[in-house]
């Protein structure tokens, strides 16, 4: 595991060919590991008849909704609250460390 | 009234939805398997059948123990199938579970935007709108509006946390047992938790309605 609770971390930017679960709108954005789930087989793999091996490690990543989503703050009503929160599951071969802020 | 015009109301009702290419294949899979002597007809019919059969009625369950047991609720909160399979449910195929805890400052709502991601074996089959794109797109962009339309204000300042469970955890949210529940037994506790209270879109009953 390469990453602790609290780490900061970015969503690669990628669209490999074939099936992934790192949604789009996701990418590039900086979030905090709020969880590690442990280690599951790779979807990416395991899509086309493969193991799924080796295990990635897979994460709980927390986000703020206004980071997320910045140009939408201003809409009325607001979609989101300024305390609101995203949290995704993202596998570890797709987070790197964040830049320092 | 111009008869002539008027649709023709006893035309015979015909199925005109052609089979898709997966399901064609799915179709085309299943008839070798069966032609194959692997399964029968009747354990397919069985497995959906079974599929069909589970219920909410079973997160209805783990969820009033919680709201009348703090150490299941804590055990819950950390290990959710191993909580889970105290209260003799067979846990043993289910994907990984991890339950989320509502509370006067958080909400929680759970989505799958990739697909329908759903713990099947604790609320059965998925409502329509939570396989949606309009529900996928729109709930982790703008929660509170989509929280909304459901019939669910909140206040500004609580946090609304939604989780996207694009991998292999399954997510069920813990809604916040109702005031005014205090006499209730655990199985009238249970009648007030909803399916969409476990989604999060909504709360729990209030014990008058």
């Amino acid at each position: 595991m390469q990453y602790q609770p609290g780490d900061r971390v970015r969503i690669r930017v990628a669209s490999p060919p074939g099936h992934y679960r790192t949604p789009t709108y996701i990418q590039g954005k900086i979030g905090v590991i709020e969880a590690v789930h442990g280690a599951f087989r790779n979807p990416e793999t395991l899509a086309y008849g493969g193991d799924g091996r080796p295990k990635q490690p897979l994460y709980l990543v927390r986000f703020d909704q206004t980071h997320i989503w910045a140009h939408a703050e201003s809409a009325e009503p607001a979609p989101f609250g300024q305390n609101d929160r995203l949290l995704i599951d993202i596998y570890e071969h797709w987070l790197e460390p964040a830049p320092e802020e | 009234m111009h008869e002539h015009d008027a649709p023709d109301s006893h035309l015979p009702l015909e199925e005109t939805s052609e089979l898709t290419y997966y399901e064609q294949r799915v179709e085309a899979i299943q008839a070798l398997l069966i032609e194959k002597g692997l399964l029968s007809a009747d354990d397919v019919r069985r497995a959906v059948e079974a599929m069909d059969a589970r219920s909410p009625a079973v997160g209805a369950r783990v969820i009033a123990r919680a709201w009348v047991d703090p150490h299941f609720k804590q055990h819950l909160l950390v290990d959710a199938k191993a909580a889970i399979a105290t209260l003799g449910i067979d846990v043993d195929t289910w994907s990984t579970l991890v339950a989320v805890e509502n509370t006067p400052t958080i909400h929680n709502v759970v989505v799958c935007t990739l697909c329908s991601c759903y713990p099947r074996s604790l609320l059965g089959v998925p409502p329509d709108w939570y396989k949606s794109l309009n529900y996928r797109a729109r709930v982790v962009k703008e929660p509170r509006t989509v929280l909304k339309e459901f019939g669910l204000e909140l206040a500004s300042d609580m946090e609304v946390r939604v989780y996207d469970s694009t991998a292999d955890m399954r997510y069920l949210v813990i809604p916040q047992r109702p005031a005014g529940t205090e006499g209730l037994s655990e199985e009238a506790l249970a009648e007030l938790v909803t399916r969409d209270s476990m989604i999060g879109v909504t709360q729990a009953r209030g014990p008058q309605r």
